[in-house]
């Protein structure tokens, strides 16, 4: 039952790097990195010295913020709300086959390479750079927008409920097995009860940031909010760009509300 | 000396869980509380140490009283007061040795705990309790990587390095193999009589109460009804505390049996 | 057998009872009815929807093959783009975990902070980086300093809220077992809190760092440094193949990204 008894009774944290080389060698890199990434990065500091006035002038001329031309919002808004909709409810639905695809546990290598590779791609343009795109190709207005946040969705839902389907308790999934289910029966009882709720949950997550990113997929022409912003901040009509976010923020403290109440109901 | 005074619990304007508890114990002895589910129990145990606060009542130990106490006050009283839970309660993801030394923490620094750097009669100490229940060589190992039982020894030599003047159990055995649990509850009667400690030790299985006890209390609906020596705690004794109410039967036949495996996730 | 079988068919059992099958039904029919509006409402010319693969396609074709003769200026472009990242995400951390701390339900010192943190984190969040970016562009002039100011806002709200939550998400056994030592709160914190947020922390640092990466690259669209400067003159000028190699480049380092996040993940979990 017992060990030899230690000659000293000391005792020190194992420490988080076994390594001592390893972990003074990080510690020396960071400072290095620190270093170097300041130095290289080109700042002009003459004209971030202007920067309070500036910043004075702006929230001076915001304030109060002007609803005067709400019919503009409202439309804005409504655009916005639609893609959202239509992009949540088509990525969240597509992202399912991909995500299961792109599971280690559950699909066979090639399957999980091509899904991973589909939501790496999906994942690796922010929206705005697939907005520029698709307005290049299908021209101005929603549709640009709602192909963008679909694409969008999928990578972001489908990259997270892979990874929830990685961490599922795997006797479950033994159970079913065990019982003679086939693949799909598997799926269904087993991976999808387990996974169900982190879905729903990311799918409103989803639909906050879909809301969100309508809003700057329209700087670029994509439709919504975001045009309507990018040109109030184009005219220094600063009023009612802050009046806009303003709406965009109570929009999202909403939205948030709501996708919180749905995860505590499901959960 | 624990005594325990009249002791009322309520949640809310709920039927009160505790009823008027009257309890003394003597130190240096081990008295079981046994009882069905819902009984109070354990609302009794964390109304000493206060992690329930207690509606109305006493509870004095060693003469000073534990329930009007606030703050570092209330802090410096739990220090002297060592708990062992029914689900460990470790920290899965430190050392055995720092799940061990946590519990001086009622005595460190806030640096010396963030740091690590606890004086050496404590580590000296950590390590004689450690090899006394038999996990010494596990120090640097995870606390998520041992099994139940070993698990459970952690937990109870934490509670042992607060230098407790009493020592609470709440169900310790009761996520434990049957094997295991004998062995926990022979550690905590041997550790009684050799730090002269008074023991409370919650627990479901009446056989092992019987067995490693020498004084049982029968708790029903938030009141005392059976105080005696294992060997009056007869048929009449059971019916009265369990009678009516359901609860599976291998709990009340002679051999104990716990939870099957004592893992927990 | 026989018996038995018939026994087993006449007792019904169902998933869900009625109340809840009737709210699922109206969860359901409510979604519905939000969909028809949205895709009957919406300002689309249907026509171009189906056009839009021969669109794409077209469009595809103009960028290939991609351009390598700006490759150089295209790399020394993508470094600056992941120090912005880089450092935008290490200084986030610095007030992102505060801010978790007060804005977490079991934390938090009083309901005020609570307010506090979590008005912090929904401003931070309502505000996607690239707003943040034409805010700070406008008051610090177009570079890097207002697109690592604009990550930054963006991403304590990230870090901040999924930080909070896994504090609100913690076993709270070990917690207990800690106040029954007699340890302070802080004390309580350092032992009970930290050691079970610390994978969820680096995850999410980690996470955040993929993302961060991928916002980076559009700062430059409004001014505020990275790659994003030199795709916006490609686009604007119709130099198609130049555009298909910052693509290209692009998914190179979010590929290099993601490995590195795979890593790291591997490594810390």
């Amino acid at each position: 039952m017992t060990r030899p008894v230690p000659a000293t009774r000391t005792w020190r944290k194992p420490p988080f790097i076994a390594n001592p080389l390893l972990r003074y060698g990080l510690l020396v890199g960071l400072v290095a990195y620190l270093v170097w990434a300041f130095g290289s990065l080109p700042f002009n500091w003459e004209r971030i010295g202007e920067g309070l006035p500036r910043a004075g002038r702006i929230f001076g001329g915001g304030f109060p913020p002007s609803f005067e031309r709400y019919d503009l919002l409202l439309t804005g808004f409504k655009e916005s709300l639609q893609i959202a909709v239509l992009a949540t409810l088509l990525g969240v639905m597509l992202s399912v086959p991909f995500a299961v695809m792109a599971a280690r546990n559950i699909s066979p290598l090639p399957v999980y390479l091509l899904g991973r590779a589909v939501i790496i791609v999906s994942r690796s343009f922010h929206p705005v750079i697939v907005a520029i795109l698709f307005v290049a190709a299908v021209g101005f207005g929603p549709l640009a927008g709602v192909l963008t946040l679909t694409l969008y969705s999928i990578g972001f839902v489908g990259k997270l409920l892979a990874e929830e389907i990685e961490e599922i308790d795997w006797g479950q999934v033994e159970a079913i097995r065990a019982a003679g289910g086939g693949l799909l029966v598997t799926l269904v009882y087993a991976v999808f009860p387990q996974v169900l709720p982190r879905q729903v949950g990311l799918s409103m997550y989803q639909l906050d940031s879909n809301l969100r990113a309508s809003a700057v997929v329209g700087i670029v022409g994509a439709g919504g909010i975001g045009g309507t912003l990018m040109n109030a901040f184009g005219r220094y009509d600063y009023a009612f760009a802050f009046a806009i976010l303003l709406v965009i923020i109570a929009v999202i403290l909403v939205s948030e509300g709501v996708s919180g109440w749905v995860r505590k109901r499901i959960w | 000396m624990l005594e325990i005074a009249n002791l009322i619990k309520r949640y809310g304007q709920d039927e009160p869980v505790l009823k008027g508890l009257d309890l003394v114990v003597e130190d240096n002895s081990v008295v079981a509380i046994v009882g069905a589910s819902g009984a109070g129990k354990s609302t009794m145990l964390r109304c000493i140490n206060r992690l329930v606060e207690p509606t109305s009542g006493s509870i004095r130990l060693n003469g000073s009283e534990l329930v009007t106490l606030r703050g570092a006050a209330l802090r410096r009283a739990r220090r002297k007061i060592g708990m062992v839970f029914q689900g460990f309660n470790l920290i899965d993801r430190l050392t055995v040795m720092e799940n061990v030394l946590a519990g001086r923490l009622g005595y460190v620094s806030l640096f010396q705990a963030v740091t690590r750097r606890f004086p050496a009669e404590d580590i000296d100490r950590a390590f004689a309790l450690m090899e006394r229940v038999g996990i010494a060589h596990y120090a640097n190992k995870r606390a998520d990587e041992l099994s139940g039982g070993e698990r459970q020894r952690v937990g109870v030599v934490r509670a042992l390095m607060q230098e407790p003047e009493v020592l609470l159990a709440d169900e310790p055995t009761a996520s434990l193999d049957p094997r295991t649990s004998e062995q926990i509850m022979m550690l905590l009667q041997s550790l009684a009589s050799e730090l002269s400690l008074p023991v409370l030790i919650n627990i479901h299985n009446v056989a092992q109460a019987k067995a490693y006890t020498e004084r049982i209390v029968g708790l029903r609906h938030g009141k005392m009804i059976f105080d005696g020596v294992p060997a009056d705690f007869d048929k009449a004794a059971l019916e009265a505390i369990y009678g009516g109410i359901e609860a599976p039967d291998d709990e009340l036949t002679e051999s104990p049996a716990g939870i099957a495996s004592g893992e927990e996730s | 057998m026989v018996e038995r079988d018939d026994a087993l068919a006449a007792r019904v059992w169902r998933r869900y009872d009625r109340r809840e099958r009737l709210i699922r039904y109206g969860v359901l029919l409510a979604t519905l009815m939000v969909v028809v509006w949205a895709v009957q409402d919406i300002d689309i010319f249907w026509p171009w929807v189906w056009d839009a693969p021969n669109q794409i396609s077209s469009l595809g074709g103009r960028m290939w093959p991609p351009d390598p003769s700006r490759l150089g200026e295209i790399l020394s472009a993508m470094l600056e783009t992941v120090h912005i990242a880089t450092l935008a995400t290490m200084l986030t951390v610095l007030v992102a975990l505060p801010v978790a701390y007060i804005a977490a339900q079991n934390t938090t010192p009083n309901r005020a902070c609570l307010w506090l943190g979590r008005f912090i984190l929904v401003s931070s969040r309502s505000v996607n980086t690239i707003i943040w970016a034409l805010l700070f562009v406008a008051i610090f002039g177009p570079g890097v300093l207002a697109g690592i100011l604009a990550i930054m806002c963006r991403s304590i709200g990230f870090i901040g809220k999924l930080m909070g939550e896994a504090i609100e998400e913690i076993d709270r056994r070990p917690v207990e077992a800690m106040q029954a030592t007699g340890a302070s709160k802080l004390k309580v914190i350092a032992y009970a809190v930290v050691p079970q947020v610390m994978p969820a922390f680096f995850a999410i640092v980690i996470l955040r760092w993929d993302i961060n990466i991928r916002e980076s690259t559009v700062l430059g669209l409004v001014g505020a440094g990275g790659i994003g400067v030199i795709l916006q003159g490609s686009i604007d000028t119709f130099a198609w193949p130049t555009v298909a190699t910052i693509l290209i480049a692009i998914i190179t380092l979010v590929l290099i990204g993601e490995a590195i996040t795979g890593m790291l993940r591997g490594k810390v979990l």
